[in-house]
């Protein structure tokens, strides 16, 4: 496998009055082609800064974000962001909202809405679409932002806890269909959260990370694969990665 | 059934989401309580107009109040002999080239102002202070500018929309939510596409406000602007028939602004629903 993505020496600080405040220092990750890594870390450990820092949002203090060995000066088509938030504009209704990256790329309207139409019946939501955001439930935004994310058909996706705001039900089941629809894509996954089991459950590979964005732990997850939660939790490897994970994450506090 | 089945399934079987099923109801308790709410409208304008018949003259002096019959008769002359019509084609034309006027520069120098955010932050301060001067103060000196023909009644009425318009869409443009624009750049959107598709929508519901807020505004900036001087429009029939002390004259005039307010309020509720498309549904 080759790295795909690659963060060499990344600071961050935001400037307010005569301080500045820094969210990440000196951090730095390879993350390879087609791999799914989990990035593990509590609240305020910088993630979401690392993550806009990869996805190009945002530019760093120091350091650079290098994608297929190029500098990345700014969002990429190839990256595609799934934030904690919804992004979904409220004035569209679902359909309209998946062919949004297709609109912006200038792709004929018949083939937009073919596009579009296919990938809302994929994340389940078919029968939705012309409804708009503010009708829809929580989780059936996030499906919405899902399919909006994928009608950009990027080779690399950023998540950052897509699923925290939903309710452990709803989250699993979004879970695996994230499993379902990821696996065989070739796609390169960086998943962000702060739930050891969903690292767990959907990483090939786990970083935990540190105040500052410090690396406590970077391991391969051998755990096989279709997986499923109910399964999991009894085995005993999950049950020992587990207990190892909650200790990286408890060091990395200090 | 597997868990994955379930996960495919069509979305109407997911318990996660609202479920749509027909109501079956009577006509009254669909309109019902619009029906009520309309009956008592009318009984209590009609229980209004007999008091005031009956008290004017009698218990109070018709010179100060008039009567209702007065003021219908006086409409009627006015109808007849074409004065009310000329005199309202003024003063609507005044409200209408006002408002169009007023709105749509308002409308521009927000979307450009608030754009460029330097700018705005140099210039915010003197807008609000140009949209707290009392517009009825610029009567004279549009007098002395434009004249005491229409053109100063329109730009009187221009002038005040142009504020509100500019300052709402202003506030709407600076809110948009950044977290739609980053949206739009992952998208690899460039400054053309988040003006056009993030930028523009998102900003409607000031602009629509503005507009909203801005249409009995027209109507006052034009009358004022005929009370202060003129020679024709509704301002000038106000004004010469208080000059004689024709109190049935000056309600007629009264009741005809009333009417045109009426109506410029139906555009007002129908751009508000145009603004709450995207709102949720109601109950």
């Amino acid at each position: 496998m080759t790295a795909l993505l690659h963060a060499e020496g990344l600071s961050k600080q935001f400037a307010k009055d005569d301080v500045a405040i820094v969210a990440l220092r000196n951090f730095s990750l390879t993350i390879e082609e087609g791999s799914f890594v989990s990035v593990l870390g509590r609240s305020g450990c910088g993630k979401s800064t690392m993550l806009n820092l990869l996805a190009g949002l945002t530019q760093p203090t120091k350091g650079e974000v290098l994608y297929r060995d190029r500098k990345l000066s700014g969002p990429d088509i190839e990256i595609g962001y799934l934030t904690q938030s919804d992004t979904l504009m409220p004035w569209r209704d679902v359909l309209r909202n998946v062919e949004l990256p297709l609109e912006v790329r200038g792709v004929p309207a018949k083939e937009r809405r073919r596009v579009a139409t296919e990938l809302v019946e994929r994340v389940g939501l078919n029968g939705f679409e012309k409804h708009y955001p503010r009708e829809l439930s929580g989780g059936m935004r996030r499906r919405a932002s899902l399919a909006r994310m994928l009608a950009g058909a990027p080779e690399t996706l950023l998540m950052d806890e897509p699923f925290g705001a939903l309710d452990a039900q709803l989250r699993t089941e979004l879970q695996e269909e994230l499993l379902r629809l990821w696996q065989g894509t070739g796609q390169t996954v960086v998943f962000v959260t702060h739930d050891i089991e969903e690292a767990l459950l959907l990483g090939d590979r786990v970083v935990v990370l540190g105040g500052l964005g410090r690396i406590v732990l970077d391991r391969p997850i051998g755990l096989a694969r279709p997986r499923s939660v109910d399964e999991l939790r009894v085995d005993p490897e999950f049950v020992s990665l587990h207990g190892e994970l909650a200790a990286a994450l408890k060091e990395g506090s200090r | 059934m597997s868990r994955t089945d379930e996960l495919v399934a069509p979305a109407d079987d997911l318990a996660t989401g609202p479920v749509r099923v027909s109501l079956d109801r009577t006509w009254w308790q669909r309109h019902g309580v619009t029906t009520t709410v309309w009956l008592v409208r009318v009984l209590l304008v009609a229980a209004f107009l007999t008091l005031w018949e009956i008290a004017a003259d009698r218990w109070i002096d018709i010179t100060f109040i008039s009567k209702p019959s007065d003021i219908i008769e006086r409409l009627g002359e006015w109808i007849g002999d074409g004065t009310l019509w000329s005199n309202s084609w003024i003063t609507i034309q005044e409200i209408i080239y006002g408002f169009l006027l007023g709105a749509v520069a308002g409308a521009l120098a927000g979307f450009v102002l608030a754009s460029l955010n330097f700018v705005y932050r140099v210039l915010d301060p003197f807008m609000m202070a140009l949209y707290s001067i009392p517009k009825v103060a610029l009567a004279p000196l549009f007098i002395v500018w434009f004249g005491i023909g229409m053109n100063m009644k329109v730009l009187l009425a221009a002038a005040t929309v142009f504020f509100l318009v500019f300052l709402n869409t202003a506030a709407g443009v600076r809110e948009v939510d950044r977290g739609l624009i980053d949206a739009v750049r992952l998208m690899g959107g460039n400054r053309w596409h988040i003006a056009r598709k993030v930028v523009l929508p998102s900003s409607m519901t000031g602009v629509l406000t503005g507009l909203k807020v801005a249409i009995p505004y027209a109507l006052i900036g034009a009358v004022i602007g005929e009370l202060v001087a003129s020679n024709r429009g509704l301002g000038y029939l106000i004004n010469d028939a208080a000059a004689q002390f024709d109190t049935a004259g000056v309600f007629a005039t009264l009741v005809v602004l009333s009417i045109i307010a009426g109506v410029l309020n139906v555009f007002v509720s129908m751009i508000s629903k145009r603004v709450n498309r995207w709102k949720p549904i109601d109950d």
